[in-house]
């Protein structure tokens, strides 16, 4: 016959307790919480590659795409074009098929601008008769040469890149052009035009040039 | 009664009882006394939400069975949907109208938890998890209408990704965080489509376990009555005091109002489910297809309103300042006013704060239903003359007349009531502008008009500014340049009021 023991006071319990949080077992465990935070932290990192993925390879997504041959494109006329996003999946469907304007100025100049409007990337509507780009959404309005004529829009509409190589023209296409994309978004249009009177000065165009509106030799 | 005797039923449930042992702490929740004022209509749309919540989750799954979340294939299996299943239209719509029914509701919940003074102590963390918890809704019912994958699902992407490209220094690469890639095309919808299937709601279910955790665990918030101050060392006790003199347990107390109201919502989304059908798809999402008037559902058009009035300067600053604002006061109000008066009639600002915010959302939102900012791109080509501005007209005028249809003047300036709304109507034109102001306006823009000067060959002026000249009602005068009268005749108008020499100041 065995007698029983004493069950432990209180304080002893607590004691021993406070043994129990320094020894090998509250070791191991704080042994096993680091090794699951090293495997989280090695999990981390593929995952987060993964889901930044598309940042990471931003620079491989422009590519020169042909949009014809440059002579279809007759001076003093702005064509609606269409291309294939040069980098598509299958299943893209049509969203693959991305609009753009070319403007031909004169024989050999030709400007290629972005359907997105400036202001929030509606697609825009060429009206060949008033020579104006006019924005569905909230009202933008842009001059041919795609400098800014009214409403919302901080600049001009986003130029593409171009060359013709071959006789074919060419742009550097494959982003959506937005304000913070640089690649897309190509010097403000009319940058090089001469001052205009003063009092078409409230027509603002890319905050970075003079402002312009109509040229004078019209008012006459 | 002995064990044997129990029917069937009852011997299974105290089978599953005796492992499961929910019974208790279900019972305490459902049990609990709540102050007797709560059982009131005013405190039926946080059950609602929840139900109109389990509703979209519901609903939403039976949609997953067949919509295919790919570029190329999610309209067409909407199309299949609303024409190709029996009932697949039924269930879209379901999900559509209850989705709205559920904004509509949590907003509702909003501004009457607000008004009631219930995010105060010791209830703030509630609210803070609430204002989560309606930016995920609004995540949700955004996220929503870009699986509707149609041009409006395509161009509203474009907005989001022009909103978001404005972000200094970051904002390219969150575009393509946010598209999948640098453009809108497949990988953009099945990344919303994990957003709107997974993470969302995933996170969203989480919060309203807690949201309503807290509910039970703090009490039902208190009528609000005027001179009932909350105090952070009496509140508890005080609550408790009322809720058990003057309480009455939660069920069936207060809950059936709770049943009624979740069952006539639901109702609401069955009835405009099958009286109005699902959302769209609207047109094909082919982005060549450029003859598109994008539009973004009904709880975000009062954004469509604030983003086309803005001056451009103002533009980015204020997209990308004021949610950041918005955010933080409503998270930090309960923070600031944690104590004090719950009751409306002892809380002017807040009162006139939620009338404000409720006149600028509906007044944002009827503008936005018919955009008078947009030019209308049909104008030029689809709305009439008025016969009466041609009739008794000289030929020049009358050319006039086919200058300003053709030039597109119509799309942004209406005649008859018809034409756009963007630039002001020019019925009484003639009334406004002399003959040299004309020219000046149309040749040079300004104000918000385009200038015309490239667009005119001289003789399109001279015609056009000739027909607008006709513009005015027959008992208005034609409007005259008072100084060149002045200068020409040596005299004032006869009309004018003004005192010869009045002009000048008197010299003494």
């Amino acid at each position: 016959m065995d007698e029983k023991l004493p069950p432990p006071s209180p304080e002893e319990q607590e004691q021993r307790l406070e043994e129990e949080r320094i020894t090998r077992r509250t070791f191991l465990m704080n042994v096993g919480i680091a090794l699951n935070a090293l495997v989280t932290l090695a999990l981390a990192v593929p995952v987060v590659a993964y889901v930044v993925g598309p940042v990471l390879r931003r620079k491989d997504y422009l590519a020169w795409v042909t949009l014809g041959n440059a002579s279809d494109f007759k001076p003093g006329e702005t064509t609606l074009v269409t291309y294939r996003n040069p980098f598509s999946d299958p299943w893209d469907g049509d969203t693959a098929n991305v609009p753009a304007y070319v403007r031909c100025a004169e024989p050999g100049n030709y400007t290629v601008f972005a359907i997105n409007c400036a202001h929030l990337g509606c697609p825009v509507r060429w009206f060949s008769e008033s020579q104006l780009f006019m924005c569905p959404c909230h009202g933008g309005i842009y001059y041919a040469d795609g400098s800014r004529a009214s409403g919302p829009p901080e600049r001009g509409l986003f130029t593409y890149e171009s060359k013709v190589e071959n006789g074919k023209l060419m742009i550097n296409a494959g982003q959506l052009p937005t304000l913070r994309n640089r690649a897309s978004a190509g010097p403000c249009p009319g940058a090089a035009v001469p001052k205009t009177p003063a009092l078409v000065t409230r027509i603002e165009t890319c905050p970075s040039t003079e402002s312009r509106g109509t040229s004078a030799s019209t008012i006459g | 009664m002995p064990e044997y005797r129990k029917p069937w039923y009852k011997r299974l449930y105290d089978w599953l009882e005796r492992r499961l042992q929910l019974e208790g702490p279900i019972k305490e929740a459902v049990l609990h006394p709540v102050p007797e004022s709560t059982a009131s209509w005013w405190y039926v749309f946080g059950s609602a939400s929840l139900v109109l919540l389990i509703l979209q989750v519901v609903t939403g799954i039976l949609l997953g069975l067949v919509y295919t979340p790919t570029g190329a294939d999610a309209w067409n299996s909407l199309q299949v949907l609303n024409h190709g299943l029996p009932l697949g239209w039924f269930l879209r719509a379901m999900h559509g109208w209850g989705s709205n029914f559920m904004v509509a509701v949590v907003l509702i919940h909003m501004a009457q938890v607000f008004l009631f003074g219930a995010y105060k102590y010791p209830r703030e963390f509630t609210w803070i998890l609430g204002v989560f918890m309606l930016l995920m809704t609004l995540g949700m019912a955004f996220t929503g209408q870009v699986l509707r994958f149609d041009q409006d699902a395509y161009w509203g992407l474009g907005i989001g990704a022009s909103i978001v490209g404005r972000i200094p220094w970051i904002g390219g690469q969150l575009v393509h965080m946010m598209l999948g890639g640098p453009i809108i095309n497949g990988a953009t919808l099945t990344r919303f489509f994990a957003l709107h299937v997974f993470i969302i709601p995933g996170t969203l279910l989480a919060f309203t376990a807690l949201h309503v955790w807290m509910v039970v665990k703090l009490g039902i918030n208190e009528w609000p009555m005027p001179g009932r101050i909350v105090r952070r060392e009496t509140y508890i006790q005080e609550y408790n005091e009322l809720a058990h003199t003057d309480g009455i347990p939660f069920v069936p107390g207060a809950v059936w109002k709770d049943l009624v109201f979740s069952a006539a919502v639901i109702f609401a989304v069955v009835f405009c489910s099958a009286m109005f059908g699902p959302y769209g798809p609207k047109g094909y999402p082919d982005p060549t297809i450029i003859n598109t008037v994008p539009k973004p559902d009904f709880f975000f058009l009062w954004i469509y309103t604030v983003l086309s009035y803005l001056p451009a300067e103002m533009e980015t600053p204020f997209i990308l300042i004021a949610p950041v604002v918005a955010v933080a006061i409503l998270v930090a109000l309960p923070l600031v006013a944690g104590i004090g008066e719950k009751s409306w009639w002892r809380r002017p600002v807040a009162v006139s704060s939620v009338m404000f915010i409720a006149v600028c959302f509906g007044v944002f939102t009827h503008l936005g239903t018919y955009t008078p900012w947009s030019p209308q791109m049909n104008a030029w080509s689809g709305a009439v003359v008025p016969v009466e501005y041609l009739q008794r007209r000289s030929p020049l005028e009358r050319q006039g007349a086919n200058v300003f249809q053709e030039k597109q003047c119509r799309n942004c300036h209406a005649i008859g009531a018809l034409g756009g709304m963007r630039g002001p109507a020019l019925d009484d034109v003639a009334a406004r502008l002399t003959e040299d102001q004309l020219i000046r306006q149309v040749l040079l823009g300004g104000g918000n008009m385009p200038a015309y000067g490239s667009a005119l060959t001289p003789a399109e002026t001279t015609a056009l500014v000739s027909f607008l000249k006709t513009l005015r009602p027959h008992y208005r005068p034609t409007a005259s340049d008072a100084s060149r009268q002045v200068v020409g005749q040596a005299a004032l108008p006869p009309s004018s009021t003004m005192q010869p020499g009045g002009g000048q100041t008197a010299v003494h």
